[in-house]
């Protein structure tokens, strides 16, 4: 049988390139490659004149020039003199400030309603389906408006909080809930403070440490230890004596209603609350399905099993069932946290600076440098996909079932 | 799957044409129509209503110029651009020209390679506060809450303003004037910024518009003009000088109700028979037949007409003339003489 | 014989209802709403949220007024209806502008002489009949796809539909897309006999050049001549005049469709051996489903124009259309993929064994079963796609969202937000709910395993 796959003897035609399967594949592959670049060239090429012909060759000067326009939530150092490079890091850390905050309480609620939505409570069980459907079957665009139309309209205004009359009050003088945004304490920090957030840090590594050897522990012996608490009182205890021993260093500062606005804490801008809520309870419904899909995935005989062994059901969903459903969430779960991200885009129509607001909303408008601006645009929002998604990726192979 | 369509290279097939070159004046002869680049819905300025129908202020200004091109104020089709998407529509040459409230600015016209035509609005950026907050000027707004429409001239003017009188403010970015008003209303901002006239439209279309009062201060010279893109002169020219038929038209009486009875015959006076055509061939000049600005004004009427109708005193936005009032009358709307 | 005492009872006694507290609302209730003392608190929570959301909700939908001309005549009818404090939905404005949200601005009835084009049609049809026309033979052309118990035959309409569905929608000449279709039948036919002369690659060649050449080199000329010796035509529709949910289904629905053969096409060249295909379909994939959708728009919008020769523009809805059909192409190849990976390797093993080629092999063996599989997730992406259509409003197309800027913008309803929203909402919802519903009863269907 050998002598079929022997290569035929004689000298190399030209035909062979087409006609021979082994030179056939590399054909294909270079004239794809050939005309996938003749293709590009000529699209940059018509770019490069179209460009010149408007007088504004490809150039990224306009980013070191300055901005000249305000943007309200800043989580780094910015004002309007400074360049445009630099609105649109600021927009950059509001987009992957909202988007992780999204994929946060998306993930919490999604897994809440996935869960209840298999409840045997038929009333919650209807209402939880009720609720994925209308979510999931309106674009996500009239949701963001809705959201912010929600909020500005049906919450008070700043001026309801004063006089004497108030319409409004804040919660235990510390939070004022205003249709611009909530208005929280900010935490001042004094000397010692540093001392104090390290031990934070620090207990906070020592409750995944302890997590891992309660796990090892659990494989060994089979004793299972009362890891919530025990993390709970990890996460807290250290902290809060380190907080009393340094003489309370930090202290908490609060808003007041002064002039036009809440002064003081922090300001949780209602367009950044209306997105994050709009994506979340969005983005929530879908992760609902994956849950719910995870969970009926993982097949009854799994269950029955560990019934078998008399395992109590609470433990049959978090030491059976959920591990095996995890294995089938994850990827669907990455690739909403991917939409969610994506869907952070559309800040536009709710006002939020993020880096479409900055670099490809004012700076494009303002420069006129559309292209500069659109594919620095796309780059960012590819490099944020490629890292959550190596991340993720790598989480999920971490947690996948080691076959053999 | 071979059912599958192919709608997009049918379409692709269908509807590459050809643009502009050179003559976008002799471009719309062929094609027959005028594409014109308007907002998206600004009251007064350019909306359509249920039927479909635009009409405003700078819409006015874009039928005016297709009756004096083609004869045939219906002759225009429009292009609804975003503050976004308006310079680039009309570098491409998907619009003819752009009618939309658009600032004549330095970066614009030289850097941006386009050629404002003349101002059809002198207008100036202004803020809109309710009675209640008791604000009579803009320097009392210190720590407040404004309101600004994105992809405009704007944004640049607040920061600058705020900057140079030192006073802190927290700006409310929004993409649309309507997103805008509800914001303000809701009081989710104290102060709403926007164009002057803008601001008096939008109060007018208030429940209660005596609440809300416009501050004294204007901050920023606002000259709105039509514009179209730089390297046709001539092109540039027609626009340039149907905008002035409008004006010259008011200046010197001629409106749309007596505009094709004086332009019967030659008149007594030499600079109405040159404008309307019964002396000295114009329009030829222009590459346009001789009746073309009496088609223009019969069409839309004159400068005065057309405020009046869409954005003047008696309309429910209730603009008075002043800057824009004609030069005779201590305004600045002003043409150079037809001759 | 002696008389036989039973010591069990030999007759049945007659049966009883079973206690009210196992049968009946009650225990129906006790046992799925009351069973445990959380699931009672959840019950009572849920109660409560339904009481605050169906009290505030359904006075505002039902105090509602639906004839009036403006915002504030619709504020007075309320009042005057409801008491002085009622607040309610002012549905008159949906009433006047549903014909917009329908359809923009195409012209109901389009008439009349323009370009020497023969009007077919006058204001004695019924408004709106070629959009509605259109619609219908959409319907009709998507049967036999949806529904594989209809007569095979009919795909050959749907074959033709999008040719006849551009025709009347944007109008003009006929002869336009009849010669872009004859573009397929060149192809067709230079597959058969290049194919037949030259060998199977020789023939998937031309069947890509031929028609290449065709649509660039001759069909414009074609259809002007066929149009000055037959003159057939409709008077052309602006596509500015498109709109509202038209224009939604226009989009989503083309998107779809011309993205499935392409996604095919990246799925293949995902899992093909040759190094240099495989990375640059996963380069294409992987970067458009890196990028929001609206930047993809963005470039629509505002940069197509610069990569194309400045002598050539295209439509505003093609770019869009393109830019969407490349944005569902990613998505639709990764489905695919994942139909491909579903299939047992031994359908692959089998087809070799059979001595067909791969192409053979593709066309008759793994794909077809690959896109059965796929059907669910190719449903699912065309409702994310059609949803998403929505974001054509920030590029300032006169989409159900940008019609309600729009519609804001008109004096008479500036102010107005929840009805417009509320109805733009409740209508997408029907669609895709639809859609779902389908898909899940395809997924049914085509269920094979136990």
């Amino acid at each position: 049988m050998s002598a079929i796959t022997d290569p035929p003897k004689g000298g190399f035609h030209l035909s062979m390139l087409i006609y021979d399967s082994r030179y056939r594949s590399m054909t294909i592959q270079i004239v794809t490659l050939m005309l996938f670049m003749l293709g590009v060239a000529w699209l940059i090429n018509n770019a490069a004149e179209n460009l010149a012909r408007l007088g504004k060759p490809l150039s990224f000067g306009f980013l070191w020039e300055p901005a000249g326009y305000d943007i309200n939530q800043k989580l780094i150092e910015y004002n309007s003199q400074m360049s445009n490079a630099r609105a649109a890091l600021v927009g950059l850390l509001n987009t992957l400030l909202v988007a992780a905050l999204g994929c946060i309480t998306a993930t919490i609620l999604g897994v809440t309603i996935g869960v209840l939505r298999l409840s045997n409570n038929w009333l919650v069980a209807r209402l939880m389906t009720v609720y994925v459907e209308t979510i999931r079957n309106v674009p996500v665009l009239l949701w963001i408006a809705l959201t912010m139309a929600a909020i500005i309209h049906s919450l008070p205004q700043p001026k309801a909080f004063r006089g004497d009359n108030a319409t409004a009050s804040m919660i235990g003088d510390a939070v004022a809930i205003t249709n611009r945004g909530v208005y929280i304490p900010k935490p001042v920090l004094h000397d010692g403070s540093l001392i104090v957030i390290g031990v934070f840090l620090l207990s906070i590594v020592a409750m995944f440490v302890f997590g891992k050897w309660a796990k090892a522990h659990q494989a060994a012996t089979g004793q299972i230890l009362p890891t919530f608490w025990i993390k709970l009182g990890i996460f807290f205890v250290p902290a809060i004596l380190t907080f009393f021993v340094m003489g309370n260093p930090i202290t908490l500062e609060y808003p007041a209603l002064k002039g036009f606005n809440f002064k003081g804490g922090f300001h949780i801008r209602n367009s950044l609350i209306a997105l994050w809520l709009a994506l979340s309870l969005y983005t929530a419904a879908f992760i609902a399905e994956a849950v719910r899909a995870g969970i009926m995935a993982v097949s009854k005989g799994q269950s029955e099993a560990a019934a078998a062994l008399g395992l109590r059901s609470s433990w049959t969903m978090n030491l059976i069932v959920l591990p095996q459903a995890l294995r089938v969430i994850m990827p669907p779960m990455i690739s909403q946290f991917l939409n969610l991200t994506k869907n952070s885009s559309l800040a536009i129509a709710v006002g939020y600076m993020d880096i479409t607001g900055t670099l490809g909303g004012i700076t494009l408008n303002q420069t006129g440098r559309e292209m500069e601006c659109i594919l620095l645009l796309m780059l960012c929002y590819l490099i944020i996909s490629l890292i959550v998604s190596s991340v993720m990726n790598w989480y999920n192979n971490s947690v996948k079932l080691k076959e053999r | 799957m071979k059912k599958t369509t192919f709608l997009g290279t049918v379409a692709a097939a269908a509807m590459v044409a050809g643009v502009a070159g050179a003559g976008t004046l002799d471009d719309i002869k062929a094609k027959g129509f005028l594409q014109c680049g308007v907002s998206t819905g600004l009251v007064g300025f350019a909306a359509a209503d249920a039927n479909g129908n635009w009409g405003g202020f700078d819409v006015a200004v874009c039928r005016a110029v297709a009756a004096a091109v083609l004869g045939d104020a219906q002759a225009v089709k429009f292009t609804p651009t975003t503050g976004k998407t308006r310079f680039t529509a009309l570098a491409s040459g998907e619009v003819d020209m752009l009618a939309r409230n658009t600032t004549w600015t330095f970066t614009r016209d030289v850097d941006l390679k386009f050629t404002f035509v003349g101002v059809n609005y002198y207008d100036g950026q202004g803020f809109m506060a309710p009675k209640s907050l008791g604000v009579t000027s803009a320097k009392d707004l210190d720590g407040a809450t404004i309101c600004i429409q994105t992809g405009t001239t704007t944004e640049l003017n607040l920061a600058d303003y705020f900057r140079s009188n030192n006073i802190s403010y927290e700006p409310v970015p929004v993409e649309t004037n309507s997103e805008a008003q509800q914001q303000y209303l809701s009081g989710a901002c104290d102060v709403l910024t926007t164009d002057a006239s803008g601001l008096a439209a939008t109060r007018a279309t208030f429940e209660k518009p005596g609440d809300h009062v416009v501050l004294p201060e204007i901050i920023s010279k606002e000259p709105l003009g039509p514009l179209v893109r730089h390297g046709d002169d001539n092109w540039a020219d027609v626009v340039r000088w149907t905008l002035n038929a409008l004006i010259a038209a008011e200046e010197l009486g001629v409106t749309s109700a007596n505009v094709s009875e004086m332009g019967m015959k030659a008149g007594n006076n030499p600079e109405i028979n040159r404008l309307l055509g019964t002396e000295g061939g114009l329009g030829e000049k222009l590459g346009l037949s001789n009746d073309w600005a009496k088609n223009a004004i019969a069409a839309v009427g004159n400068y005065g007409e057309i405020f009046e109708k869409n954005i003047g005193e008696n309309t429910p936005i209730g603009l008075s003339r002043g800057l824009n009032a004609q030069w005779t009358n201590g305004g600045l709307i002003y043409t150079p003489p037809f001759r | 014989m002696t008389k036989k005492v039973s010591y069990v009872r030999t007759e049945m006694l007659p049966e009883q209802t079973p206690p009210l507290t196992a049968a009946g609302p009650i225990a129906w209730m006790k046992t799925n709403l009351f069973s445990s003392i959380s699931n009672s608190i959840l019950t009572v929570a849920a109660i409560i949220a339904l009481y605050f959301i169906l009290s505030g909700l359904l006075p505002w939908i039902f105090h509602s007024s639906w004839a009036a001309g403006s915002l504030n005549e619709c504020r007075d009818v309320i009042k005057e209806a409801y008491g002085p404090d009622a607040s309610g939905a002012c549905w008159a404005v949906i009433r006047e502008r549903y014909l917009q949200l329908a359809y923009g601005f195409y012209p109901p009835f389009p008439g009349g002489e323009m370009n020497g084009f023969a009007p077919m049609e006058g204001a004695s049809l019924p408004g709106y009949f070629r959009p509605n026309l259109t619609f219908i033979l959409m319907l009709v052309a998507l049967s036999p796809i949806l529904f594989s118990a209809l007569p095979r035959k009919m795909l050959w309409f749907s074959a033709i539909y999008p040719f006849l569905g551009f025709w009347l929608l944007w109008g003009g000449s006929v002869w336009v897309p009849v010669m872009a279709f004859m573009g397929f039948v060149l192809a067709g036919l230079a597959f058969q006999i290049i194919g037949k002369m030259f060998g199977s690659l020789f023939g998937v060649i031309a069947a890509f050049v031929v028609p290449v050449l065709w649509w660039i080199a001759l069909s414009g000329y074609a259809a002007d001549m066929m149009q000055s010796i037959v003159p057939v035509g409709l008077l052309p529709i602006e596509s500015s005049q498109f709109g509202g949910f038209m224009l939604s289904i226009i989009i989503g629905i083309t998107g779809i469709v011309v993205s499935l053969p392409i996604g095919v096409v990246l799925a293949l060249g995902r899992q093909s051996d040759m190094v240099i295909v495989k990375a640059l379909c996963v380069g294409f994939i992987e970067f458009i489903r890196g990028v929001p959708l609206i930047t993809l728009l963005f470039v629509a919008s505002v940069l197509l124009q610069y990569f194309l020769p400045a002598d050539v523009t295209f439509d505003k809805i093609l770019r869009v259309v393109i830019m969407v059909t490349i944005f569902a192409a990613a998505y639709m190849a990764e489905v695919i993929r994942g139909g491909l990976a579903a299939l047992p390797i031994g359908q692959y093993e089998a087809a070799d064994s059979l001595g067909l080629d791969y192409w053979k092999a593709t066309r008759l063996i793994t794909m077809p079963q690959a896109l059965k599989i796929s059907i669910p997730g190719i449903v699912s992406t065309f409702i994310g796609l059609f949803k998403d259509t929505t974001l054509v409003s920030v590029i300032a197309l006169m989409d159900p969202i940008g019609l309600t800027n729009n519609i804001r913008g008109d004096a008479n309803w500036n102010g107005i937000v929840w009805e417009l929203f509320g109805f733009v909402g409740f209508v997408f919802f029907v669609f895709c709910f639809s859609m779902s519903r389908y898909s899940m009863y395809l997924e049914r269907k085509l269920k094979t395993g136990h």
